[in-house]
């Protein structure tokens, strides 16, 4: 039970993890994305797309590179869309310097609205009878994992091997590839940050865009690098929602309120990716953990739901009233940089 | 280029007798802005092993030439040449590469950083690998004899450890010019003796170091050469062994002008209006900004504020206005409607006026403090009296009429009084601002660096305009920076040095053996006695000269 | 030697960029018009490509979804209306800076106490009672909801962008709990029409126009803010604070009393937006009942640049593209939100044209430098 919860709070996660890490990155950059759910919209639908076409082709997923193919098309796709919209983004607060609330807000009216439509358009083409799009072949080949967690799962059944091995397998390794590679992007994403030359510069900008001006830093060239880069791997966590979570199922809206939760978590993590890690599965379980908690009403389910945001509120008053430094948003977040006006 | 073109002022530039070439070479240059001529015709040199002072008042254009070579601005005209080739300097990054260092007076750190991180910050030297860059600053801080831990952050620092995080950042650059901007101007006199020994050994080890300041005595015990600038020009080049203060003055304040401003003498019945009794201020950091200041400002007298910039003024007018928090000391206010005595101690503007003072400030920072930008002449009009009136409403008809009341009166250039007043020139800005606080009829007139940025004709102007108020009765206090203007405007110019008074000059009187400008002069750059030891070598001459200073 | 060489012949840069602030009106007001003409290019031409449709038919059949006929049109204006009565809520908090993202959750919260109201005291009180304490609860949730992140920005300067944008889900989260608790059928997740045979807690329609009074409430209002912005110490204060907080200390105004004013304004008139959402219009309360518009009432706001005049058309354009290209979808089988990227398209063309507004590109060649 506590093992299979674990597994779905893990699940829940990744696709937070992967929307915060990318957010991560955009805000230390400066650059406050409130685009970001509407760019992990796009993320998925991209790779919804892809698929959908490959899928619509007759490939035969029997074969093996058929089905590597289909990964790549599909991860190609979304990863197309996603930067699409983060180059938007970029282009509006980076370049033309529009204001970002106001760029990120209609970005996500936009990515949203972009997602739901191009949905709709394939659910449209596909006659289906309900309002979905199923990519059962696409989705089988995200969502493979190690054979032998299974394996040892049924030798658990039949009581060949102790339960408790099967289950800690279980919980450890039963994932699908992606949700293993938001661990590694996120651990990836804390060493580049706090650790190397790279993640130096990033933090200078959106501390103080000025300072790394005249330290003979491209800051334009960085807000740009960091914002792609984070939107593309925010449009990961759509990827990987529909692709395994849902288990190749689109539906409109289905994505629900995951991209606000992402950027709720960043704030939780206080803008660290290895934190962003356990506060990912943290939020995963709090999303789910009315499932497991018997006879709970269906009115203190939605309590649970609001469970993330009011501890990522307390988090962010705590953090302010402190004063921490290092704990604090970027300097310059949300603050366009136009050399001339120092 | 040929080196044909050096007409030499002074020991100007050019190749020494031992034929060693300069690290550093400015020919004729010339940057304006605008209207405003910053630097004219400036030739300067430094060679390695040397200390070179560039030495003037404010506003005299140190800060504008050494920002040409540190590559922020670009000059109009003139020759930047490093070791005898000419270069162009066009960014910060091509400064870096002709191993430029600029140590500017307001740091460029990033507060959550360490100092190693703030020092390695968009350099590019390979493999990123923490300890060992702290190592090598330790072996920087080791051979020149700073102190600094490597880790700390930068929002735990002092000022001081600051200054030495943006040293060591152009040393770890291996920067071998250095130019520092006014250095000491936030460092108490232990942590500039520590400075000055620092940059010594740098001398030692072969490097140019080029230090802007005002202080006379630091000049003397620190420099090789002085490069005096006034106003924008390029008075000569001393070497310092072969002068003293009162030649640097001299050169500094340059002639007597002759402004022809009309100065009535103050009335017999003068009372004294304003009474400041033992005021000490301190800063965010916890420093006090004002020490035990006490004066009285007497009505119908102008009574000047001389200093170096950063010596207290602004806090000083900040204080009487109630903008600053006091740690302690008395401000009265005798008013002459009711003829109480108004204690002005921690009150909000707000409150002040409430209390019938009618005291009217004109702050430095014009666009940011004074008047709001975006707003328009009318609506800036009613910041000092838009609560007046009953209701929610706001009254705009009387603003609109003192909007052009003033813009006929002081000949305010503007398409109408429905402009922004950020589209203003400085001048018609100015004349908003003063117009305004005039307007409210006050008893008090307090103005920062009035004249600052103006050209003559609008600087005449607000010189009436004073001259009228204190006609008028009004105690004015004018804060400015030209020696000229406060010795031919004011009744009495009371002189700040670091927080302190060190003397109230009556400008009517003569002083014995040396000018009146250059008696001012010292007096800025005087240690007030009780504070802190002075670096040896500058002391006997400057407390010598300065008379009225008060001595215990 | 070489790289000094290779130095000096580098150019200039090529653009360079001036803020410029003195463009004639009417010069801005045409490059806004351009963006928003762009924007509807850019809708037929991505029109053509999906469905075929010539330019002409794609506008005609925008001009008919929401002109066509009365009850289009009287739908047109009551969404413009609740639209401009969020952007007006959202307007005073701009102006002081104070970026307030939370219009969303203050005027959910005050949707969820309108309809509290109802089902609790809707065969209590007489309906005029009643209208009256909804109001005055309504607008009392929408100022708490605000009041909350004001207080911790006055007082430790918490970012109140990321504050106010957690407060909009907590309240999703709060009306999806009393949802749950109220529901008809027990357990649905729906509450449905509330009172739907007394009409207690509705809002009466004068005449036989049922959104009449919205719309009259919501003109109401806009008149009043232009006017209390413009006209009022109140909105005076609000703008010196937004311009320059030291200006504010200056003449002695109390910074942290005018950012609580202020907010306090702005969740009151969310609150009264969420009851006119209610009381007025649909009669029940859903987790969508503003349905985004919080969020869209920010680019409203922001792209009139505050004035409330100003705001009423914006509203009004993106209430016309909403239902223009709703109408399309409804014609030829589309997904119906291919309004929000049409809306898109046209905010994309307004956001980015605010840089010709507000800053000057200059060429420079390198003569300039040898004058």
């Amino acid at each position: 039970m506590i093992f299979q919860f674990i597994r779905r709070a893990v699940m829940q996660g990744v696709p937070l993890l992967y929307g915060s890490t990318g957010e991560i990155i955009t805000e230390k950059s400066g650059h406050l994305n409130l685009g970001i759910p509407g760019i992990m919209y796009m993320g998925a639908i991209g790779g919804v797309i892809g698929g959908f076409f490959f899928e619509q082709s007759g490939a035969n997923f029997d074969l093996w590179y058929i089905r590597v193919l289909a990964v790549l098309i599909a991860l190609f796709c979304s990863l197309l869309a996603s930067c699409l919209m983060g180059l938007l983004y970029c282009f509006l607060t980076v370049s033309l310097r529009a204001n970002q609330n106001v760029t990120g807000l209609a970005l996500t009216t936009f990515g949203v609205g972009a997602g739901n439509f191009f949905g709709g358009s394939l659910i449209k083409i596909s006659h289906a009878d309900v309002p979905t799009v199923t990519l059962t072949k696409t989705s089988s080949c995200f969502s493979a994992h190690l054979k032998f967690v299974d394996k040892l799962a049924a030798s658990a059944d039949a009581g060949k091997c102790p339960k408790i091995l099967a289950d800690i397998c279980s919980v450890l390794f039963s994932y699908s590839f992606l949700a293993y590679f938001s661990i590694v992007i996120a651990l990836v994403a804390a060493h580049v940050l706090m650790k190397t030359r790279t993640g130096l510069t990033l933090r200078a900008v959106g501390e103080n865009p000025a300072t790394a001006d005249a330290a003979g830093i491209n800051v334009n060239r960085y807000k740009y690098i960091a914002t792609c880069l984070g939107s593309m791997i925010a449009g990961l966590g759509g990827l990987y929602y529909i692709m395994d979570y849902a288990s190749g199922v689109w539906s409109s809206d289905g994505f629900g309120d995951r991209g606000w939760l992402s950027v709720a978590l960043v704030i939780f993590s206080l803008w660290r990716p290895n934190l962003a890690i356990i506060g990912s599965f943290l939020f995963g379980g709090l999303y789910i953990v009315h499932n497991y908690i018997p006879d709970l009403s269906m009115q203190a389910q939605e309590l649970f739901k609001m469970s993330p945001y009011v501890m990522t509120l307390l988090v962010l008053i705590f953090v302010s009233i402190k004063e921490k430094k290092e704990a604090l948003p970027p300097a310059h977040l949300g603050q366009n940089y136009f050399r001339e006006e120092r | 280029m040929s080196e044909q073109t050096s007409v030499e002022t002074g020991s100007g530039s050019g190749v020494k007798a031992d034929g060693r070439v300069p690290a550093i070479e400015l020919r004729n240059i010339t940057k304006t802005f605008g209207e405003v001529i910053a630097n004219q015709d400036i030739s300067l040199n430094v060679y390695r092993g040397e200390i070179l002072s560039v030495l003037g008042e404010n506003g005299s254009g140190k800060t504008t030439l050494m920002n040409m070579i540190s590559g922020i601005y670009y000059p109009d005209s003139g020759e930047i040449l490093i070791d005898g080739e000419e270069v162009l300097i066009r960014s910060p990054k091509d400064a870096f590469r002709y191993k430029i260092g600029m140590i500017h007076q307001h740091f460029k750190l990033i507060d959550v950083f360490t100092a190693t991180e703030n020092i390695v910050l968009g350099l590019n030297d390979g493999r990123y690998d923490l300890p060992a860059y702290e190592v090598r600053v330790k072996e920087i801080c080791d051979r020149y004899g700073f102190v600094l831990d490597p880790k700390k952050k930068v929002y735990d620092m002092s000022v001081s450890e600051k200054q030495t995080v943006e040293i060591i950042k152009v040393l770890f650059r291996g920067a071998d010019i250095l130019i520092l901007d006014e250095p000491t101007a936030v460092l108490t006199p232990q942590e500039t003796d520590r400075l000055f020994n620092v940059l010594r050994r740098m001398r030692e080890d072969g490097k140019a170091i080029i230090i802007i300041t005002h202080k006379l005595h630091e000049v003397l015990s620190l420099s090789d050469r002085v490069s005096v600038l006034c106003k924008g020009r390029y008075i000569g080049t001393v070497i310092t062994a072969e002068t003293n203060e009162q030649k640097l003055t001299e050169m500094m304040v340059g002639e007597k002008v002759d402004l022809n401003i009309h100065r009535s003498d103050p009335p017999k019945d003068s009372v004294p209006r304003l009474v400041v009794n033992n005021l000490v201020c301190k800063n965010e950091d916890g420093i006090e900004v004002l020490k035990n200041i006490s004066f009285t400002a007497m009505s119908g007298e102008i009574l000047g504020i001389a200093g170096i910039a950063g010596s207290g003024q602004r806090e000083l007018l900040e204080s009487i206005a109630g903008l600053e928090k006091l740690e302690s000391g008395e401000i009265t206010y005798n008013n002459p409607a009711t003829g109480a005595a108004e204690d002005l101690r921690n009150k909000s503007p707000r409150q002040i006026r409430e209390l019938g003072v009618r005291l009217s400030f004109v702050p430095e920072d014009r666009l940011g403090m004074g008047l709001v930008g975006n707003m328009d002449i009318i609506d800036n009009m009613m910041l000092r009296s838009y609560r007046g009136g009953r209701g929610l409403f706001l009254n705009r008809t009387d603003p609109a009429s003192l909007a052009e009341k003033i813009i006929n009166d002081l000949g305010v250039v503007t398409p109408g009084a429905k402009t922004p007043v950020r589209r203003l020139s400085g001048g018609n800005v100015q004349k908003v601002l003063v117009g305004r606080e005039i307007a409210s009829a006050p008893t008090v007139l307090m103005v920062a660096y009035p004249v600052r940025g103006l050209d003559i004709n609008s600087s005449f102007t607000i010189y009436n305009l004073l001259n009228e108020q204190k006609e008028k009765g009004v105690s004015v206090i004018f804060v400015g920076e030209d020696l000229d203007v406060l010795i031919e405007l004011c009744d009495r110019i009371l002189v700040l040095s670091s927080g302190q008074i060190s003397g109230i000059v009556d400008p009517r009187v003569q002083p014995e053996g040396i000018t009146l400008k250059e008696q001012i002069g010292l007096l800025m750059t005087k240690k007030v006695s009780g504070t802190e030891e002075t670096p040896a070598g500058s002391e006997e001459s400057s407390s010598a000269e300065g008379k009225e200073a008060a001595n215990d | 030697m070489t790289d000094e060489k290779k130095h000096k012949h580098v150019r200039e840069p090529l653009i360079h960029l001036a803020k410029r602030d003195n463009l004639p009106r009417s010069k801005a007001l045409l490059i806004r018009t351009i963006a928003i003409a762009l924007g509807i290019l850019i809708t037929c031409v991505f029109g053509f490509l999906i469905i075929g449709w010539s330019p002409s038919r794609i506008v005609h059949a925008m001009l008919d979804g929401t002109f066509g006929t009365e009850n289009r049109r009287w739908d047109l204006f009551e969404k413009t209306a609740i639209l401009l009565c969020i952007s007006l809520a959202v307007t005073p908090a701009f102006r002081m800076r104070f970026w307030n993202i939370g219009a969303e959750g203050q005027t959910l919260i005050a949707c969820l106490t309108s309809a509290a109201c109802m089902i609790k005291l809707g065969d209590k009180l007489p309906n005029p009672v009643l209208l009256l304490v909804m109001l005055v609860l309504s607008i009392t949730a929408g100022m708490i909801w605000a009041l909350i992140p004001a207080i911790f920005k006055a007082f430790w300067n918490t970012n109140e962008t990321l504050f106010t944008l957690m407060m909009n889900y907590v309240a999703t989260q709060i009306t999806s709990y009393f949802i749950y608790i109220w529901s008809v059928p027990k357990g649905s997740g729906h509450i449905g029409i509330i009172n739907p045979t007394t009409h207690s807690g509705w809002l009466v329609s004068i005449g036989d126009y049922p959104y009449l009074l919205n719309i009259l409430v919501t003109i109401v209002m806009t008149i009043t803010s232009y006017i209390y912005l413009n006209h009022c110490k109140h909105g005076y204060e609000i703008s010196v604070v937004g311009e320059s907080e030291k200006t504010a200390r200056y003449i002695g105004i109390n910074v942290k009393a005018v950012i609580l004013r202020t907010m306090c304004i702005s969740g009151a008139i969310c609150g009264l937006a969420g009851f006119l959402i209610v009381s007025g219009a649909d009669h029940t309360v859903i987790t969508g009942s503003v349905g985004g518009l919080g969020f869209t009432a920010i680019m409203v706001s922001w792209l009139a640049k505050f004035n409330p005049l100003a705001m009423s058309f914006f509203a009004f354009m993106i209430a016309f593209l909403g239902k223009g290209a709703k109408e399309i979808t409804t014609l030829s089988g589309l997904d119906s939100s291919f309004a929000d990227i049409v809306t898109g398209f046209v905010i994309f063309c307004i956001i980015g044209c605010e840089f010709f507004i507000n800053y000057k590109i200059k060429m420079r060649r390198k003569e300039a430098k040898h004058e």
